[in-house]
């Protein structure tokens, strides 16, 4: 104990004002929306105790299992993608642009931090059929393939939302993994070359295991966050056509906001929560497995 | 990294980069080998540029093009005149003057409290002494991980209880809540790096903690304060979720929103404002990037904790 940094009221002082915003507009509400799930009605009309209801609802409901494929779908598939990419443009840094990297990082690493809604505008132009072909479509047809109507089906609309948040992240995670890349010490690599490792044999045997710490933590922050998925489809395709692309997020606004039913709309989004808690601490438990088992 | 042999540098093939580093290379055995390396790599990184940049140029073309231009002439010809009529259209009738104060009152008010508030919780969690810190210090983590879906029903029941619906109140507070998580515990996390002897001492020259934090404390924290309103910036500013559930007029959208609409508001699509538009939205954004990227990519991956 440090009786010079232990003082009550200069505690409260410093702490009060974050705690008591934390506390009324965080987690007073997610007690108030666990509330909700057993209640039918809204804000305007009032709420009535449904009892179970909900969860009934959830069970039985086609169009929350959709929601949940899709976005467990889309977690897999963007965590896969987005690493993997990150993983290689570290690489590229590292191990062949070196003292150079740092424009290409630079230039790379932009799209990461522009409005999820422009990129999503942008990326319609170029993938748009009609009334006129978009970037995409001109090229395939000057190849001599024919257009496609990217938005009109769900697997090519979900393809191009893959398509456009991998461009919007894998420089994101590129420079998390650089990052991982550089606290590797010189001398390991130095050594291994000695030892004759080169090439992909360096970067299998050597750089894979020690940064597979940062990799596994990287895979978590994706996880996390491609499960809560909603600006890039929703500005994208709307979870069009009809509810193909619909994630948990946007079923939960819809059900909340367009059909006004907030108890069954807190289910969902009751549903997310631990979907994402699950994963997350599924992921650390492997995780520690693995590195005890080495 | 340096490599066993430097002699070749490892720059890739573009023309004229990499010719005034060219020295003697000492091992002629592998230099043919080397040389098809450095083409490949200089390629995939002339690929790389292109599927990264290539989209951003043709926005900026686009917002300069006509309608006609638009329908009659190849996607990727360049505009045949550099006139602004998009730019002034997308401002004035397209609101975009409106929503850009809209953004500008809500993220920058929440953005000063989240940085006052956060870092005085930091320091407090960090540096003082106290019972159940630690127990504080994983409610706030815990806040980081529960999605924003799970909060925005009751609060948005409780503000139009309130009477805060139809004003900015809504996404002042709600940006303030849900940014001070990250906060605090990034603002720990650079209070922990910050020797405790600073701090006692000042306790010793008769500071007390409130002084000592202020004058003492957010001095020696001034870059990671820098860093994670950086970080905090770019997510209220790019935020949908929360503006478009508590903007419920028109007159209340954010740049987000009010760009989400901009289609629908024109009937079919015009083409040269929407590009317009999109470079609009774009352009804040681009002119802190150009300056404080470094700072911006630091900050940005220290807060990949919030998905």
């Amino acid at each position: 104990m440090n009786p010079l940094l232990g003082d009550r009221r200069a505690t409260l002082i410093l702490i009060g004002p974050a705690l008591l915003i934390y506390s009324v507009v965080m987690l007073v509400p997610i007690i108030v929306s666990f509330g909700y799930t057993l209640t039918s009605g809204n804000a305007i009309t009032g709420f009535t105790f449904s009892g179970l209801e909900n969860y009934q609802r959830l069970l039985t409901d086609t169009r929350v299992r959709d929601a949940l494929l899709l976005t467990v779908r889309y977690a897999v598939l963007m965590t896969i993608l987005q690493v993997g990419f990150g993983y290689l443009l570290s690489l590229l840094y590292v191990f062949v642009l070196r003292k150079w990297s740092s424009a290409v990082r630079t230039l790379v690493f932009f799209p990461v931090v522009l409005p999820t809604v422009a990129v999503a505008l942008l990326f319609q132009q170029m993938f748009a059929i009609a009334p006129q072909n978009g970037l995409v479509n001109t090229a395939l047809e000057a190849v001599g393939l024919s257009s496609v109507d990217w938005f009109g089906d769900g697997g090519t609309a979900f393809l191009v939302i893959i398509i456009m948040d991998v461009w919007r992240s894998m420089g994101f995670y590129g420079v998390l993994l650089y990052a991982g890349l550089l606290d590797i010490p010189e001398e390991v690599f130095e050594s291994a070359r000695i030892d004759g490792a080169s090439g992909f044999g360096l970067v299998r045997r050597i750089v894979l295991p020690l940064s597979l710490p940062v990799l596994v933590s990287s895979l978590i922050f994706s996880v996390n966050g491609t499960l809560k998925v909603f600006d890039s489809i929703l500005a994208l395709t709307n979870g069009g056509p009809g509810t193909s692309t619909s994630p948990l997020t946007i079923y939960m606004f819809d059900t909340s906001f367009r059909f006004g039913q907030y108890g069954y709309g807190s289910t969902v989004a009751f549903l997310l929560t631990v979907v994402s808690l699950l994963v997350t601490v599924f992921i650390f438990r492997a995780n520690r497995r693995d590195l005890t088992k080495d | 990294m340096t490599s066993v042999d430097t002699a070749v540098p490892a720059v890739p093939a573009v023309p004229g980069s990499a010719t005034p580093l060219r020295r003697p290379a000492p091992r002629r055995r592998g230099s043919s080998r080397r040389r098809v390396g450095q083409i490949v790599s200089g390629a995939l990184v002339a690929l790389l540029l292109v599927i990264v940049v290539g989209p951003l140029v043709w926005m900026l073309l686009g917002s300069f093009k006509t309608q006609t231009e638009f329908l009659e002439q190849p996607v990727w010809a360049l505009p045949q005149q550099w006139n602004f009529d998009n730019y002034v259209f997308a401002w004035t009738q397209g609101n975009f003057a409106q929503y850009a104060s809209n953004s500008v009152l809500t993220v920058f008010p929440s953005l000063l409290l989240v940085l006052l508030f956060g870092s005085m919780a930091g320091f407090a969690l960090e540096v003082l002494v106290w019972k159940g810190r630690g127990a504080i210090l994983i409610t706030f983590l815990a806040g980081i991980m529960v999605p924003t879906q799970m909060i925005l029903l009751p609060l948005f029941a409780a503000y139009f209880r309130l009477g805060l619906t139809g004003t900015l109140w809504p996404l002042l507070i709600t940006y303030t809540a849900t940014s001070l998580p990250l906060a605090v515990f990034l603002m720990a996390t650079f209070f922990r790096a910050v020797p405790r002897e600073i701090f006692e001492a000042a306790m010793l020259d008769g500071a007390g903690l409130i002084r000592s934090f202020f004058l003492v404390g957010l001095p020696m924290v001034r870059n990671a304060l820098f860093t994670v309103g950086l970080v905090q910036f770019f997510m209220l500013w790019n935020d949908l979720l929360i503006a478009l559930t508590f903007t419920n007029s028109g007159s209340l959208r954010t740049l987000q929103v009010g760009l989400l609409n901009f289609t629908g508001q024109f009937g079919s699509v015009q083409y040269g404002p929407l590009f317009a538009a999109i470079c609009l939205n774009v352009v804040a954004i681009l002119v802190i990037y150009l300056f404080l990227n470094k700072q911006v990519q630091k900050g940005l991956t220290a807060g990949a904790v919030k998905g």
